[in-house]
């Protein structure tokens, strides 16, 4: 009798198809963000040869793989229904950390380990002062934030740290495995093992069941103060890995690396289909958001528009993609 | 005299559903219409049609006094004189009564500023024609959910509203209220308001009705004066079955065995607002339904949240005989403890989450190898029981946010039985779902009973408590004020412990 009931849900998962279910595409959010991105880039390509050639390409994933692998941390604090402004600066101290251990001659692991730790820092104390407080996330984030940014200006006195470096650790911002730069590769390992955590988890699941309704979660037998804690960590930590890998690619710890880069990162979010009230947002759909805004400003340089519309276009994009979203729900009368 | 209202073969199709077929229905000046049916059978979307929130199908006919009518919309109906009042109450709680009146056509003094004493005044003349005591000046939030719903009927009735409709207006009212706000419906009926009125409970039908008619599937099978109905024929006209069939007789599973045990539970913090749980001492045996009554505010949910390690207490709780220390729902429930919650929306689903994973949440472990799930495993288990439990969905994929009220609840239950608790508390466990869900609530808390699980049944529905208890704890103000058993417990007895 179970067996054939289990049986049946495998024949019924089947239907659903095994491949969408992993990429989480059983969402529409999700391939609607794709479809933008593989229209964008026919659109460009259409105006310019250089597009759609693998140095091209390549070079693009890089400059968008630091934003990205951010927003794998960032689009599950948001599933739970928080926030976490404090990226940029977990990030650009994480830099700063590993390039002042540099300097003062440590080993290459121990240097990387320093940065990794501040971003545990930055999660613990976002995440302590929002369980255990019980601030909201916003002015968490934003008072380490704040706090981070200013240990930087402290630590460097407005001046870039860069100290020498084994060529071993610049492998990580600067190298390639065959064409893929390690950065884009460190990016895919990490959307596959967190799409899956998200998915096939009981740790996603907890997370999604935190955002979508916390009181209901919290009665079913879920810790949702450590599935909060435990997504603060990670989103800090991560970021304090793009920090490093960031250090890594330019060899110097500038004062304001990372700055602003926190609403990147939630654009990224948001434009993936996460629904900034929680419980709803995918680590592909913020990853292909991230791809989107990357690909948009490449299409700017190649296409020769000024450069200073960036913003306003990425602006313009994140309104555009979240209406649609909003309007397509309206229509078929469902909630948003 | 023309009907206010008259409806001809009204039909609503969502895409694979016919949710309402040929509906007729008349709706006189100063009748109360009673319109029952079962979760599903169509009331609301009957209700959406008559507020201009759903256009009905081409082909029927809607006449208001007389003159064939479109309603385009919530505001053109309210223009048109028809005013609903949602389960749900739309009311804002941090303004005042009087702002909640006026909302959205405040009074405008010479300066272009708000006319507050108009807007005082006026609530007050309303209040006072139905004979309730609120103060116009009160914030909303501070009254009672009974009080909440006058300033809705408030609201109506200034809107000069000919017909009010009202969506199981009881479901969340003490008896006490419940009262109250059937002598004003009557009273309004009196004025030559048309009331359409919504309800599952049959005491309150034949108490209130002058006419019912009965939606089934989406179509009208019945309607007739109240003087010329049964509880038999309403019942089986709902349903489709004869009402002996849906209860079935009362058997007692409870053994000597004590496995819960709680001893002077009280509340943590004094100084609290609220009710005072103090000194609440009780057994709970093996396989026994313990009843839990007691009027609206009397600390029942607050006992149950103590007990489940949701809210802060003293007191000792022993399980099985082995003292226990529950400080958080999550140890609650690893000592074999369930709760089913009174308020499903808020506080028993995930609503933006499918059927399956609301119905895992409680023991996704079992499904887990080192903390991966799996989902065939977990998607048979669903299914299992959305068949046993005749919970209907289009699949264990189905967001439980399209379910209707009767079939969260079974969700709820589901995710709760399938963790196989050894207490499982339910509050309100029928509350708002239709007669035939409700039976099959009972029939499944019994088998749960023979099975050997303890159950704590917390309702305010006196009728309910008594079919289903092997005995009844009576709350008054924070303390045990009675324990009954079944033989004993007549609704006399238990009402007297609850107000005496």
């Amino acid at each position: 009798m179970a067996i054939s009931g289990e049986e049946v849900a495998r024949s019924e998962m089947r239907r659903i198809g095994i491949l969408r279910n992993l990429l989480q595409l059983r969402h529409i959010r999700e391939v609607n963000v794709l479809v933008a991105l593989l229209i964008m880039g026919a659109i460009i390509s259409a105006f310019t040869p250089y597009f759609l050639t693998v140095d091209n390409l390549m070079g693009v994933s890089r400059a968008f793989s630091l934003t990205a692998i951010m927003s794998i941390g960032m689009v599950m604090v948001i599933i739970t229904g928080g926030i976490d402004l404090s990226v940029g600066s977990a990030m650009g101290l994480a830099g700063l950390v590993t390039a002042l251990c540099f300097d003062a001659g440590y080993s290459q692991s121990i240097c990387v380990a320093a940065g990794i730790c501040v971003g545990l820092m930055f999660g613990l104390a976002n995440g302590l002062l929002i369980t255990v407080i019980g601030l909201p996330p916003f002015i968490a984030t934003l008072g380490t934030l704040s706090i981070g940014r200013g240990f930087m200006y402290m630590i460097t006195h407005g001046v870039p740290v860069t100290p020498k470096t084994p060529d071993s650790f610049s492998m990580l911002g600067q190298g390639y495995i065959g064409p893929v730069p390690v950065p884009v590769v460190i990016l895919l390992v990490l959307t596959v093992v967190f799409s899956l955590i998200m998915v096939r988890t009981r740790f996603g699941r907890h997370i999604y069941a935190t955002g979508g309704n916390e009181h209901a979660a919290r009665l079913s037998g879920v810790k949702t103060n450590r599935v909060k804690l435990a997504v603060y960590v990670l989103s800090s930590t991560i970021s304090s890995l793009a920090g490093v890998i960031a250090f890594s690619r330019y060899l110097s710890a500038e004062p304001a690396s990372g700055f602003g880069s926190e609403l990147d990162v939630i654009a990224a979010a948001a434009i993936g289909g996460a629904s900034l009230a929680g419980g709803i947002g995918s680590v592909t759909g913020a990853v292909i958001g991230a791809a989107l805004v990357g690909e948009i400003s490449n299409g700017i340089v190649l296409l020769n528009i000024n450069t200073y519309a960036q913003q306003a276009i990425t602006g313009g994009v994140i309104l555009i993609a979240v209406s649609l979203d909003v309007l397509r729900n309206r229509l078929k009368g469902g909630n948003v | 005299m023309t009907p206010f209202l008259e409806m001809h073969g009204i039909s609503k199709t969502f895409p694979g559903v016919k949710a309402l077929n040929r509906v007729d229905l008349t709706l006189r000046a100063g009748e109360v219409h009673v319109i029952a049916g079962e979760n599903g059978a169509g009331k609301s979307t009957l209700m959406k049609i008559m507020t201009g929130v759903l256009r009905a199908d081409p082909g029927g006919v809607i006449r208001i006094e007389g003159k064939d009518t479109v309603i385009k919309d919530p505001v053109h109906a309210r223009a048109l004189g028809i005013s609903i009042i949602y389960q749900e109450l739309a009311v804002v709680n941090n303004l005042t009564v009087a702002e909640n009146v006026f909302l959205a056509r405040e009074p405008i003094g010479p300066l272009g500023l708000l006319d507050k004493r108009r807007m005082a005044d006026e609530t007050r003349a309303v209040l006072s024609e139905l004979e309730v005591a609120i103060d116009p000046s009160a914030k909303v939030g501070q009254l009672s959910i009974g009080q909440r719903q006058l300033v809705e009927i408030a609201r109506a009735i200034s809107y000069r509203s000919k017909l009010i409709i009202m969506d199981e207006p009881t479901a969340s009212l003490s008896h006490h209220e419940a009262s109250t706000l059937i002598r004003m419906v009557r009273k309004l009926a009196s004025q030559g308001i048309g009331i359409v009125f919504i309800s599952h409970k049959l005491d309150e039908i034949f108490e209130i009705a002058d006419r019912v008619s009965v939606l089934r599937d989406g179509e009208t099978v019945d309607s007739r004066p109240i003087a010329e109905m049964t509880r038999d024929i309403l019942v089986r006209k709902m349903v489709d079955r004869d009402l002996s069939q849906l209860f079935g007789e009362h058997h007692s599973h409870a053994t000597d065995e004590v496995l819960l045990s709680v001893r002077a539970l009280g509340e943590k913090h004094h100084g609290q607002i609220g009710v005072k749980v103090s000194d609440v001492s009780f057994d709970l045996h093996r396989g026994e339904i313990l009843g839990f009554f007691g009027l609206v505010g009397a600390g029942r949910t607050e006992v149950m949240e103590m007990i489940f390690g949701s809210r802060p207490h003293v007191g000792e709780v022993h399980i099985g005989g082995q003292k226990v220390k529950i400080s958080n729902p999550s140890e609650a429930i690893a000592h074999g403890l369930g709760f089913v919650t009174e308020d499903r929306k808020e506080l028993g689903l995930v609503l933006g989450m499918s059927v399956r994973e609301n119905f895992s949440l409680t023991h996704l472990s079992d499904y887990c190898t080192l903390d991966v799930v799996s989902r065939p495993r977990e998607t048979a288990a669903c299914m299992e029981f959305v068949r046993s439990l005749g919970i209907k969905t289009p699949s264990t994929e189905q967001k439980v946010l399209n379910l209707s009220g009767g079939n969260q609840q079974k969700v709820v239950i589901a995710k709760w039985v399938a963790r196989r608790p050894r207490i499982l508390i339910v509050d309100e466990p029928t509350r708002g779902i239709d007669i035939g869900a409700k039976a099959e609530v009972h029939a499944l808390l019994n088998k749960l009973a023979e099975e050997g699980i303890s159950i704590i049944v917390v309702s305010s529905d006196l009728p309910e408590i008594l079919a289903i208890s092997d005995r009844v704890i009576v709350l008054k103000e924070g303390r045990i004020s009675g324990q009954i058993d079944r033989a004993d417990a007549t609704q006399e007895r238990v009402m007297l412990a609850a107000t005496g």
